[in-house]
């Protein structure tokens, strides 16, 4: 979903860009201080193909960090490492250190459910289970039993609905099957559920890509509130919604993290003509 | 204006295709409807032939005789004694009866050719009558008393007609007898309890299909509890679990291959090591079902593994990403949503299964057996072969017999298939 208009791309711009290919050395700040999140020197292969070159990136507390770049970038690929989702893709190896606060989440005796449990994952296309509105919410708190009592498991749903900005809109249908909503309230039910479990860091993965205008709206809205209290990774193709919602903006391009900055500065006044480029719509 | 008028061709070309067109569609889908009226008038065909055959197996032939429940012939002093109850001479009154019945008969042949009219079981029925009532004793009462299957046959092929009947082996003196009974309304067409309540008899007025229908039952427990589970576990193990390389693809070949083997070397497997190396025991039901297990879990695995392929990856995606463990994923959801399509495959495996005759040859089921099974350790045939054993019996009424019970197992077919159906929308579940 692209926003910005299409200009026509010179060719010798294009060109240009292809010779220029990028170096490796990431410009802007890639790294920071109070880092919920760091990553290291991070290479990821499908079989022998490379799909992140020795991507090094921090993400603050309380940070909401946009990946922006062209289609097969390597987005998703890079985002799914940080929750260990990559592992069920069996040709996908990682290397490089990946670190949530000191706990190296790579370690071979690194097990993924807590992981998990502390880095949430919000997916592309709305994919609550086909189950009610209530039990979708209530899965992750009763797989980690983060309960044990009734009145405590309806006390998470109601609040992950409430900060989902859901609940005034299903709270007369807790039980009817959450994949009767419309694709907006999936998507919100999703993050609701994805909140339910209070992960420390929430990964998100395109998550308006199937929404309306509206829809999208009222999850920027969400991100914005949910990252006084978490910590956001969101992959977006539109730029708007990067410059929007999120403190810094890292460009990837062709596996390489080329650029990360101040979302502000990146939109304005981009440091790297690749980004640029990017963002002026010249290619992508 | 040049723009417009080539539109005008275009539409025209298509105008000009669109008979062809259509006609092809017709033509395509005239094709479809002959395949399915060809398939259910075999259907038809096959139906009305066994209908035709059977129906009037569920009928048999009485005969109204007073009998005397006489306590000297029986030998029976105190009819609390239920020793002497069982060893007294039931058939001897049914005898007394026809004597008198037909008083002119002479002659030990004629005396003999007069009892046979009734069958030689038709005592057991007395017999039960005297331990339900012990107060017959010393009494005369009518009772109506299971024919002899020569007699059912005339009666059922004679119709209204003495010109169709089919004699066989039946004396002229038999015949006049029967007209005679019949005359007097004492010779009667009831329904058939003894086809539903027993088991296998050499005197097809005696013979019924409970043993078979209890021997198909425990065998067909057996299995679905031995391949379903098992089934099920191969299916999420390979689908979930096991990593892609050669050695799966090489077990995928080979259940594949299962798949196809024909049934008889199944039987052929079991024999060799449930019989031989097991040591278990030669046609029982448990044997059976552990051959049919083998036979029906290649079905099964692939069906499953078709059912949990089918579910969407972003429901693994949305449990995995929450926390859940491996187990839990398949658990709480792969498994329930692939469940109608695994229950579905499995039952028409079951079905097959059930309609299964040449591996249970092999292992001993098709044999002469009377009793009814209680239990996955007696022996015990099957409804198959108990259809395979009557359509291979001389006596005409074997003949109705077979057919009936074809219906039998036709019905139990059907609503297993029925259930599949039913499951299939039950469960079944949008995402
Ligand atoms: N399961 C996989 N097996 C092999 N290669 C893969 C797999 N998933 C992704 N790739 C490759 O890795 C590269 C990066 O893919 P990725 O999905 O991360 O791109 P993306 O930036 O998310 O693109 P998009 O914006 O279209 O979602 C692509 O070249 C893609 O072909
Ligand atoms: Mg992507």
């Amino acid at each position: 979903m692209k926003d910005n208009t299409m200009n026509e791309p010179t060719d010798n711009v294009a060109t240009n860009i292809e010779e220029n290919a990028f170096s490796g050395q990431t410009v802007g700040t890639p790294l920071c201080d109070d880092a919920k999140m760091s990553m290291r020197n991070v290479n990821v292969f499908y079989d022998t193909k490379q799909a992140i070159h020795d991507v090094s990136l921090d993400i603050g507390k309380n940070e909401v960090v946009a990946m922006i770049g062209p289609s097969g970038c390597g987005k998703s690929t890079f985002l799914r490492c940080l929750n260990r989702m990559n592992d069920t893709i069996e040709s996908c190896k990682v290397t490089g250190d990946i670190k949530l606060e000191e706990l190296d989440i790579y370690h071979p005796k690194q097990d993924v459910v807590p992981l998990r449990a502390r880095v949430g994952m919000v997916f592309q296309k709305p994919n609550p289970f086909p189950k009610s509105i209530y039990d979708n919410v209530a899965y992750g708190p009763r797989i980690h039993g983060l309960v044990n009592r009734k009145y405590d498991l309806d006390e998470i749903v109601e609040s992950s609905l409430r900060r989902a900005s859901l609940w005034d809109e299903v709270k007369d249908r807790l039980h009817s099957p959450g994949t009767g909503l419309s694709g907006g309230q999936q998507q919100r039910l999703c993050i609701a559920r994805t909140i339910a479990v209070s992960p420390e860091v929430i990964l998100m993965d395109e998550p308006c890509s199937a929404l309306d205008p509206i829809a999208t709206a009222k999850i920027e809205e969400l991100i914005a509130e949910l990252s006084q209290k978490f910590t956001i990774a969101i992959v977006t193709h539109s730029m708007q919604q990067a410059a929007r919602v999120s403190h810094r903006t890292a460009y990837f391009h062709m596996g390489k993290l080329v650029e990360v900055n101040d979302t502000k500065r990146v939109f304005t006044n981009p440091e790297h003509e690749l980004t640029e480029a990017y963002i002026t719509g010249r290619f992508g | 204006m040049k723009e417009s008028s080539e539109n005008l061709n275009a539409i025209d070309l298509v105008n000009r295709s669109l008979k062809a067109r259509y006609r092809a569609e017709k033509r395509f889908k005239a094709y479809g409807i002959a395949a399915i009226l060809f398939g259910l008038a075999c259907l038809v065909i096959l139906f009305t032939d066994i209908i035709s055959k059977g129906h009037s197996a569920f009928l048999q032939t009485e005969v109204y005789l007073e009998v005397t429940f006489d306590s000297d012939r029986l030998d029976i002093d105190d009819v609390s004694n239920s020793a002497q109850l069982m060893a007294a001479d039931y058939q001897g009154i049914i005898k007394a009866a026809l004597r008198e019945r037909f008083p002119d008969v002479s002659g030990r042949r004629d005396k003999r050719t007069l009892y046979s009219l009734v069958s030689n079981g038709a005592g057991f029925s007395l017999r039960e009558m005297l331990i339900d009532d012990p107060s017959l004793l010393g009494k005369t009462v009518g009772v109506w008393l299971v024919a002899d299957d020569d007699i059912d046959t005339y009666v059922k092929s004679r119709g209204d007609n003495p010109e169709d009947a089919f004699t066989g082996r039946m004396s002229d003196k038999q015949i006049a007898w029967v007209e005679s009974l019949m005359e007097n309304d004492q010779l009667a067409l009831n329904f058939n309890t003894t086809f539903f309540t027993s088991g296998d008899s050499r005197e097809p007025e005696q013979a019924g299909i409970l043993g078979a229908v209890m021997g198909s039952l425990f065998t067909l427990i057996v299995t679905i509890v031995l391949s379903f589970p098992i089934g099920v576990a191969a299916a999420v193990y390979l689908e979930e679990y096991a990593p892609r390389n050669r050695l799966t693809d090489f077990i995928e070949v080979n259940i594949n291959n299962l798949a196809a083997v024909p049934s008889i070397i199944f039987g052929l497997l079991g024999l060799a090591i449930f019989i031989g190396f097991f040591e278990m025991h030669r046609s029982i039901p448990l044997v059976g079902g552990l051959v049919l297990s083998l036979m029906t879990l290649p079905t099964i695995i692939i069906s499953s593994r078709a059912a949990i392929k089918a579910v969407p990856p972003s429901i693994r995606d949305a449990a995995l990403g929450l926390g859940a463990s491996k187990m839990q994923m398949v658990l709480h959801h792969v498994l329930p949503l692939a469940m109608p399509g695994m229950l579905t495959g499995a039952i028409i495996g079951f079905a097959q299964a059930l309609g299964e005759t040449a591996p249970l040859l092999m292992i001993g089921m098709v044999a002469f057996i009377v009793d009814i099974p209680g239990g996955v350790a007696d022996p015990a045939t099957a409804l198959p072969v108990q259809i395979f054993l009557w359509s291979d019996s001389p006596e005409r009424a074997f003949v109705e017999r077979t057919s009936a019970a074809i219906m039998v197992l036709l019905a139990f077919l059907i609503s297993m298939n029925t259930l599949a159906i039913w499951l299939r929308k039950r469960l079944e579940r949008r995402w």
